[in-house]
């Protein structure tokens, strides 16, 4: 068996670009097929979100200032969520993704507890869409069902295709030829993802930026998620 | 000899007497326990008909009422075992008529807590993947997960104190197949595996004793650290602490003492077991619970003095959130149950009798079930993320099921006593003889 090169996928966000507007989230609900909640369980703060917005507040009103950070499962390298894992429902695979097994994942939930950015996502019954939004469900991607926990994957199933379009054309896969829908929805273009190994890569270059930082990086869990910000 | 042979004789009719008939009393109090317990059941059904979403738990409070209660009833377990098993590789000759009930509640508490890790599942239906069964797939568990340790840990002290409660149990089932007709007299029979009484078989049984306290003790120690593991190991604040698993166990004795205290009243009194179920007892249980008290208060000022000082900010979110608002309440009722209270009534030897020992009792439970919720919801509220903040109040389905495990505990008590002799009978002839 020859070992094969496997990209490394990254993603670098431009915190002093984004304009807090959600476009995210909203595409990532639309390509993930992540299931809407009613207003009532939201109060509870049961929604789903595989991306959200994290507003944080500077100054005391009325000389306050907004920050907002997008964030999404950092995919991290030294991941606290997988070894907890009774049933090895979710494991680091070889393009650096921390991947998320629906079927086998029992619902214990200690993954959610270890996960210091609080971005995996609990099904507390199954989901529902009202009509017609049952009609836009994305085909690629897999309906969860209640009890198993979810997560943002890099939109793993856009990964794929585009694998497979470039291995049919037999073509290398360029940078800049996978866009999760996230970093395809945002206006202000404050998202970049590709491979990190390749120096050369959009996120490479914003991952070395002056500017770039990690979420909780004294952690030691190793993201895959860079934010760009002034004064860092 | 003659008086000799009566004195043996009162004491079989003392023990066995409770095994007769049942009084309204007695019948009236198991129906509200099977009541109580059945609406839990039901309360489990229509969970796993609607799933997690009735409920309180959300984002970011996954683990709530469940895993407390998992918490605490393993706790409990910890009465049977270090009281019945110190005692007696210690040759503590006062243990005798405290063993058997001690050891009935870590089994029985064992059955419930060991429900929590099925109950919390989302998809309780495939519990069994958490188990090393051979299969087509070679799909193994993740043996680097506390929970298959948790797992692990708890199926073996459940088989162990099994063993444990079952052995002492023998001869006594020999004796009730003699004095029993019928149906009972047969299963007893049957329970008792051919016991005679031979001197080879008093052996036996003796070096059988030993040896399953010493293992169960060594278990029993090793089942809380594991459970202390689930919260130590992960890097959660509050809960990747080293302390934790000495400060589980050490709290885990604490409730459990506190549990027999009260199982033990409750025996003499409604059992009429005065005479065998002494003050001498309680006071020495007493002083076994105020020591574990002052224990209990070291711990606990160790690891919050610890992270008070070293003001990581992490933590210090957490420990902030402990003491302030419903936490900081709860923080306040958690130190005066199981500190303040029992150190005064137990501490001060004028005070020190049969009804405040069982209040002390009482207060313990309080104060440590208080301590796991403590341990449990305040890390999980306040999460690294300062944003991704949230809170917790527990559904009627989660009080229900908690309301439940105490009336299924009262309830396993009351068809055990009515079942077997609650205070081992040979133990007391073997004095006699000796």
């Amino acid at each position: 068996m020859t070992e094969e090169k496997h990209p490394q996928w990254a993603m670098a966000i431009d915190l002093d670009r984004c304009t807090g507007c959600e476009g995210c989230v909203v595409a990532c609900h639309a390509e993930n097929n992540v299931p809407l909640t009613s207003p009532d369980e939201a109060e509870k703060g049961r929604m789903k979100h595989w991306i959200r917005i994290d507003r944080y507040y500077e100054g005391d009103f009325p000389d306050i200032k907004v920050k907002y950070r997008p964030v999404m499962c950092q995919q991290c390298d030294d991941a606290p969520c997988e070894p907890v894992c009774p049933v090895y429902a979710t494991y680091q695979n070889e393009e650096g993704l921390n991947v998320q097994v629906y079927n086998r994942c029992v619902g214990t939930r200690y993954c959610a507890n270890n996960c210091p950015y609080t971005v995996r996502y609990f099904n507390y019954e199954d989901p529902f869409w009202p009509e017609p939004l049952e009609l836009q469900h994305n085909p690629d991607v897999s309906i969860r069902p209640g009890g198993v926990m979810e997560k943002c994957t890099f939109c793993l199933q856009r990964i794929q295709r585009a694998k497979l379009e470039s291995e049919e054309n037999g073509r290398e896969l360029a940078d800049g030829g996978v866009q999760p829908a996230c970093v395809q929805g945002c206006q202000a273009e404050a998202m970049a993802f590709g491979d990190i190994s390749d120096p050369e890569s959009k996120v490479s270059r914003w991952a070395g930026s002056g500017r770039s930082t990690q979420l909780l990086d004294e952690l030691g869990t190793k993201p895959r998620v860079f934010y760009l910000e002034k004064g860092a | 000899m003659t008086s000799e042979a009566a004195a043996e004789e009162r004491i079989r009719q003392d023990l066995l007497r409770p095994l007769r008939g049942a009084g309204a009393g007695y019948l009236a109090a198991a129906a509200l326990c099977l009541v109580v317990a059945a609406a839990g059941a039901v309360a489990w059904a229509i969970q796993i008909d609607r799933g997690m979403v009735v409920t309180g738990l959300a984002r970011p409070v996954y683990w709530g009422f469940y895993i407390v209660n998992f918490v605490f009833w393993i706790g409990i377990s910890h009465a049977g075992t270090l009281i019945s098993a110190i005692l007696r590789l210690t040759d503590a000759g006062w243990r005798k008529p405290v063993t058997r009930a001690a050891e009935a509640i870590t089994l029985f508490a064992l059955m419930i807590g060991g429900m929590f890790p099925l109950i919390h599942l989302g998809r309780v239906e495939l519990f069994y993947w958490l188990l090393p069964y051979p299969n087509e797939r070679l799909l193994w568990p993740n043996f680097r997960s506390p929970l298959v340790w948790d797992m692990t840990a708890i199926l073996t002290y459940v088989t162990g104190s099994f063993f444990y409660l079952y052995l002492p149990l023998i001869p006594d089932f020999a004796l009730l197949a003699r004095r029993t007709t019928g149906l009972r007299s047969k299963i007893c029979g049957l329970l008792s595996l051919g016991w005679s009484g031979a001197d080879y078989q008093w052996r036996a049984l003796e070096r059988a004793n030993k040896l399953m306290a010493v293992i169960i003790l060594a278990v029993a120690v090793s089942v809380h650290s594991v459970v202390a593991f689930d919260f130590s190991m992960s890097l959660a604040p509050m809960w990747h602490s080293t302390i934790f698993a000495p400060y589980f166990v050490a709290g885990a004795i604490f409730s459990g003492i506190a549990a027999l205290v009260i199982v033990m009243a409750a025996i003499r009194k409604f059992l009429r077991l005065e005479a065998y179920l002494r003050p001498l007892h309680f006071d020495n249980l007493g002083k076994l619970l105020l020591l574990m008290s002052v224990v209990w208060l070291y711990f606990t000022a160790s690891e919050h003095l610890t992270v008070w000082y070293g003001n990581n900010p992490l933590e210090i979110n957490v420990f902030q959130a402990r003491e302030h608002g419903g936490f900081g309440l709860a923080s306040a009722v958690m130190v005066v149950c199981n500190f303040l209270i029992p150190f005064i009534l137990l501490g001060v030897r004028r005070l020190r009798a049969i009804p405040t020992i069982v209040c002390s009792g009482f207060s313990v439970l309080v104060g440590m079930w208080l301590e796991r919720f403590l341990i449990v919801l305040p890390t999980l509220a306040n999460p690294p993320l300062q944003a991704a903040a949230g809170a917790y109040w527990p559904s009627a389905v989660e009080w229900a099921i908690t309301a439940a495990t105490f009336a299924s505990m009262a309830l396993f008590y009351l068809l055990f006593v009515k079942a077997v002799p609650i205070i081992a009978v040979w133990e007391y002839e073997h004095e006699a003889d000796g």
